[in-house]
């Protein structure tokens, strides 16, 4: 095992660093609270080992700089919060659509509009899935610690690497600016690095989107020798555009196919005390840390509650979930919103168990006693005590 | 254009073109394609990214390292592209609308930082590919479908905005002026720095037709008359310039550092290694 040092760190801080061990090299963002402190981490970071940072003049030309470097073959991401977050989604799409690898961080605070900067919130639940313009496809991913905030990064970057998506890390004001104890390699040499799969034909036999067994093209790096035309446009495999309705429904399906046909790796869920639970609670992010001490409380008082943790946000848990309304009799969905994860949940229990909603939005998160309460009340509604 | 030139730098099966007759797009992709074949650069090391309008169709037609993106942002995503491999020559082709309204911020700040970029804007006055809106480079006082009572708005002069916004390389020439074109272009490209070179061309479709001027010939004798040689233009009173547009080299200067050359400097500094 590679040397470790343990260290108080900043959750927006282990990103950076998560970034800079995962092989980022290219950073292009605008400062804004409460993610900030991931633009300074990297201006500082980056260049010392070799890698680049622009503070770009809007938060639209930071996604675009990460687009151009990551066409020419870096890492590349960026960080924002809601307002920023919003702007970002005309090139969500292209980097969607012309299947272009990058990390978007989006660490939430309460919106809409300028709302409540520096207050923790979960309202971006459904942009991130929903945000840019037609039926697309990305992953998301939330950390709920520090220490997870470092993993989470690096993982965020090889799901982009690997299946030529946007990866947005949806973070919260809480993880984002929390301090933890966090145990981190001493040197970054030895991280395994997941690189995009690059072709190896020659140039002239290369279709820039032509896909094999995983739907996912190879891609070559802008400068290396095959030469390749992006677009927004819909296009055929040969990546220039095609108008017709069958080049339309090809190109979605294949979309859609590379990232739901590797649903299994891409979906990850923590399971914390689900073996003998009668009643879960499903939480993420920061408003899950609130969840593990009310679990166990209510365990004190002989009540049998598990967490579910969904780390993957989008694509949703739906086989995950769907398998936990089988084992128990109610969930209550926490959420520092007014509800938007539970929209899924509830269609994926489709009814094998009743759902609550524990909606948060006083700029606060819970404190583990209000939660037991609203965990009370959930099971005394369902008849469980 | 000489068919050689055609036959080594347009991809095939990509034309004929989707342009109009006597559209000056094509005009203006020939001249680039030119310089760069003056230059002798390998295609490899050409990346030729564009905006969304009529011009920046042209990326699809060119066998460089292309990318057709979102209108008004090429320069962000040829600016990271140039951040991540500096060696190669990145072109940008934007319509007027592209790089002055929805991009002019991006304009400005490549200027300012001045990006090793070769910018073309495509100046055919007016959105050709919506259906001829007037762009912040229509003259005042042209008819558009969104100025049925003819445009109040002044027009940018949008060598003088990115000059004024640090371009170390500004040039002009018109679709009339082929052989001038390729000239500016070429010396846009090898100049070290951020360059633009707007191309005056002719939207004889939508700008034309509006404008009573719709015969591409007509057009091109409007370049033909009201165009004049920098070397002129300087000799020429305020009286005299009044309608008309100088061509050539506009500026150049070379004391400003190109920033990816600057950035390794900030990357010497991390690494505590001095200059
Ligand atoms: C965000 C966004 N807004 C509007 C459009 C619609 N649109 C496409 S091209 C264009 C203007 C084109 O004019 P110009 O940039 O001058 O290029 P031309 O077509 O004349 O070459 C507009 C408004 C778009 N594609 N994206
Ligand atoms: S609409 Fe105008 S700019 Fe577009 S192709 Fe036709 S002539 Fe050219």
């Amino acid at each position: 095992m590679a040397d470790t040092k343990v260290m108080l760190m900043q959750g927006n801080t282990a990103v950076v660093e998560g970034a800079i061990a995962a092989g980022v090299r290219f950073y292009g963002g605008y400062p804004i609270t409460p993610s900030t402190e991931i633009a300074e981490g990297m201006a500082k970071r980056l260049p010392m080992v070799g890698g680049k940072f622009m503070q770009t003049e809007d938060e639209i030309a930071g996604l675009g700089t990460v687009i151009g470097a990551s066409l020419g073959g870096l890492k590349a991401m960026t960080a924002t919060s809601g307002p920023g977050f919003s702007l970002k989604q005309e090139m969500i799409g292209l980097a969607c659509n012309a299947e272009v690898p990058c990390v978007i961080v989006d660490v939430q605070r309460v919106g809409p509009s300028t709302g409540q900067p520096t207050s923790p919130s979960q309202g971006d639940v459904m942009q991130t899935k929903w945000g840019t313009h037609g039926d697309h496809w990305v992953i998301v991913v939330s950390p709920s610690s520090v220490p997870e905030c470092f993993t989470l990064t690096q993982r965020a970057v090889a799901l982009a690497e690997t299946y030529r998506v946007p990866v947005i890390m949806l973070m919260d004001e809480i993880v984002g600016h929390m301090r933890e104890r966090i145990e981190i390699p001493v040197s970054y040499d030895d991280v395994p690095q997941v690189n995009r799969a690059r072709p190896t034909c020659p140039p002239e036999e290369y279709l820039a989107y032509r896909a094999g067994e995983s739907g996912v093209p190879e891609m070559a790096d802008f400068g290396s020798g095959y030469r390749w035309h992006v677009s927004g446009l819909v296009h055929d495999d040969t990546g220039f555009p095609k108008s017709s309705g069958k080049a339309t429904m090809e190109a979605e399906n294949r979309l859609r196919g590379k990232i739901m046909n590797h649903r299994d790796e891409i979906i990850q869920v923590e399971r914390h005390m689900l073996d003998d639970a009668e009643f879960a609670i499903i939480a993420f992010g920061g408003a899950a840390r609130t969840a593990y001490d009310a679990v166990e409380m209510a365990r004190a008082r002989g009540l049998k509650v598990g967490l579910l943790r969904p780390i993957t946000i989008w694509p949703f848990a739906t086989h995950e979930v769907r398998e936990l309304a089988r084992s128990v009799k109610g969930i209550l969905v926490h959420e520092l919103n007014c509800g938007q994860y539970v929209i899924s949940v509830k269609a994926a229990v489709g009814g094998a168990c009743p759902v609550d909603l524990y909606a948060k939005y006083d700029n606060e998160s819970a404190t583990p006693e209000e939660m037991l309460a609203e965990i009370e009340k959930a099971m005394k509604g369902d008849g469980l005590i | 254009m000489k068919e050689a030139l055609v036959e080594k730098y347009f991809r095939a099966g990509h034309l004929p073109h989707l342009w109009c007759p006597g559209c000056g797009n094509g005009t203006v992709l020939g001249a680039i394609v030119t310089a760069i074949d003056n230059r002798g650069i390998d295609k490899n090391d050409v990346a030729f990214i564009s905006g969304i309008g009529c011009s920046s169709r042209s990326s699809g037609y060119v066998d460089f390292n292309t990318a057709n993106t979102v209108h008004g942002r090429a320069l962000p995503i040829a600016t990271g592209l140039k951040m991540a491999n500096p060696k190669l020559n990145v072109i940008v082709a934007s319509g007027d609308g592209d790089c002055s309204a929805i991009g002019g911020n991006h304009l400005i700040h490549a200027a300012r930082r001045n990006v090793d970029l070769t910018l073309i804007v495509f100046n055919n006055s007016i959105y050709g590919m919506t259906g001829g809106q007037y762009s912040p480079l229509t003259p005042v006082g042209s008819r558009a479908t969104t100025a049925p009572y003819l445009t109040i708005e002044p027009a940018f002069d949008i060598l003088d905005l990115a000059r004024a916004a640090g371009a170390t390389f500004t040039a002009r020439a018109t679709s009339y002026h082929v052989p001038l074109l390729t000239s500016v272009i070429e010396k846009g490209i090898a100049h070290k720095g951020f360059s633009v070179i707007e191309a005056v061309t002719a939207c004889p479709t939508n700008f034309g037709r509006q404008n009573k001027i719709a015969a591409p010939a007509l057009m091109m004798a409007w370049q033909r008359d009201h165009a004049v040689m920098k070397a002129k233009w300087d000799t020429m009173t305020d009286a005299e310039r009044e309608g008309k547009f100088p061509v050539g080299v506009l500026s150049e200067r070379n004391d400003v550092k190109e920033y990816t050359e600057a950035y390794d400097e900030i990357i010497r500094r991390a690494q505590g290694v001095s200059a």
